[in-house]
């Protein structure tokens, strides 16, 4: 005599995965329709456009993931959670071949797809990202010998920049012309501080005795904030100024003012250099 | 022990410890040197007096370069902890003690910020000032107010070494005016890596408040 049949378990792998395609079906446009737009760096120059495309692209692919774990544990939750006071073992949890590997290989291959892409954005199209690439930058960009060379120089507490194509005068505000490839040379005259100039998408490590090379186009006018990503001292937290991308013309006219207000200084500065010692050490002991 | 006096001394002690840590923390950041405010001398005016010393003498840092600021009644404090009135014209005397250390970057030889854009040494008018013959400069960067201090000749006779400096000692005597606008609290600073015996001649001194660093007031 056969044991009188009940009704059929219900199929839970199969509900989940139903919700879980519903919803990412739902999520990931809105994600890169909707939220894509508005992340950060944001569009202020092609490097940080790039950057934005990618958070854009990462966070698409986390979403469905992310899915998956909320309603796989919201399921669990909802349908096995222990009704009454009894206490009872769950059925003992066996391995499962199909799980495993459809999850090691869905997982190595985001991995990988990552890497790949990744490395492509940042060779191919990005020119380095806008990170610091070093003194000696193996991403160039299309036009890098006409590009604006710009030196920012660290030092504690204070930023300042040289302008080499407009007879090196020195000056403690940041402005680039729109639409001009700009090569940022960012070095130190003592500890290691960081320029960040986040709405740009550069950043870039003020070593002292190097020099590191970003590039930047910048595709609007208006202003931007500098900081330094580096703990450096006492002041670090002070190390921060408004940069401002002008158009050509005014750009051209910004550079011969300051040019002229530091004329009785040039003397003094020195020829222009990619790195400046520390000096003076006598006192430094 | 019963468990509600083992939960009840467990609580006191976790609570114990936290307010130490608390205490810790408060007491290390409310460390700060008392306020000098500038001498007001008439509608929208106040003077500020200054002098940096090589050495300060005294414990705990008888080493240690440092600026000092003097009240209205001529009094001499340790404190770099200036307040000056809004919306007014600063006159600043800075008696300078100090040898001359150099810019590390020449850029801060020249005066900024300040009414001309000129200073007087010793009383004569100076636009740019040799960078290596600055001892310390005084600038708040937050205002754009930068002021190179000469200094003293290494072989001048009657060097101070002992805070507060008189002015029969060798000194050179820096003038300037700035405008100050809006309330506010901005950090000043010097930028000659003038800390003896401190890596790059930047840390001791230089990134301690009440020594080469300190906050202008703006009241």
């Amino acid at each position: 005599m056969s044991a009188a049949a009940g009704p059929p378990a219900p199929r839970h792998g199969l509900r989940i995965v139903l919700i879980w395609a519903v919803l990412s079906a739902i999520a990931v446009p809105l994600v890169v329709l909707v939220l894509g737009p508005h992340l950060p760096p944001g569009s202020f120059s092609s490097e940080a456009a790039d950057q934005k495309t990618a958070n854009t692209v990462m966070t698409a692919l986390l979403t469905p993931i992310v899915l998956l774990i909320l309603v796989f544990f919201g399921y669990v939750v909802a349908t096995f959670r222990q009704r009454g006071s009894a206490i009872e073992d769950g059925p003992p949890i066996r391995g499962h071949g199909g799980v495993q590997t459809t999850w090691l290989l869905a997982t190595t291959g985001i991995v990988l797809a990552l890497a790949v892409w990744g490395s492509y954005t940042l060779v191919q199209t990005a020119h380095g990202a806008g990170g610091g690439q070093g003194p000696s930058p193996t991403d160039l960009p299309k036009g890098h010998r006409q590009a604006l060379p710009i030196q920012v120089i660290g030092q504690q507490w204070e930023w300042t920049f040289r302008y080499p194509s407009y007879g090196a005068f020195e000056t403690r505000q940041l402005a680039l012309p729109v639409d001009q490839l700009v090569a940022f040379h960012v070095t130190s005259l003592d500890v290691t501080h960081s320029f960040w100039a986040y709405r740009l998408g550069v950043k870039a490590d003020a070593v002292p005795g190097v020099d590191n090379i970003a590039f930047v186009t910048a595709k609007h006018t208006g202003s931007f904030t500098v900081r330094c990503a580096e703990l450096c001292g006492l002041w670090h937290g002070h190390m921060y100024r408004t940069g401002y991308v002008l158009s050509r013309g005014a750009f051209d006219a910004w550079a011969a003012q300051q040019r002229a207000a530091d004329s009785a200084n040039l003397h003094d500065l020195g020829p222009y250099r990619r790195t400046y010692y520390p000096e003076p050490l006598h006192r430094a002991g | 022990m019963k468990t509600g006096t083992r939960l009840l001394v467990v609580l006191l002690g976790v609570a114990a410890g936290a307010a130490l840590i608390a205490y810790y923390i408060v007491s290390y950041l409310m460390v700060t040197p008392h306020a000098v405010a500038a001498t007001v001398t008439g509608p929208r005016q106040a003077r500020l007096t200054l002098q940096t010393v090589a050495s300060f003498g005294h414990k705990p840092h008888q080493d240690w370069v440092s600026y000092l600021a003097r009240d209205s009644h001529g009094t001499w404090h340790h404190t770099t902890v200036l307040k000056v009135p809004a919306h007014a014209t600063v006159h600043v005397t800075i008696y300078q003690y100090d040898t001359a250390t150099g810019l590390r970057n020449p850029f801060w030889g020249r005066p900024e910020g300040i009414i001309g854009d000129t200073m007087t040494v010793d009383g004569k008018p100076l636009r740019e000032l040799d960078p290596d013959l600055a001892s310390h400069t005084f600038a708040i960067p937050d205002l754009g107010v930068t002021v190179p201090l000469k200094g003293v000749p290494d072989n001048a006779k009657n060097q101070c070494s002992v805070a507060p400096c008189t002015l029969a000692q060798a000194h050179t005597t820096v003038t300037f005016a700035f405008r100050t606008g809006k309330r506010g609290k901005f950090r000043w600073q010097c930028f000659v890596p003038c800390a003896a015996g401190f890596i790059l001649g930047f840390g001791g001194p230089m990134q301690t408040l009440g020594w080469m660093d300190g906050t202008l007031e703006v009241v």
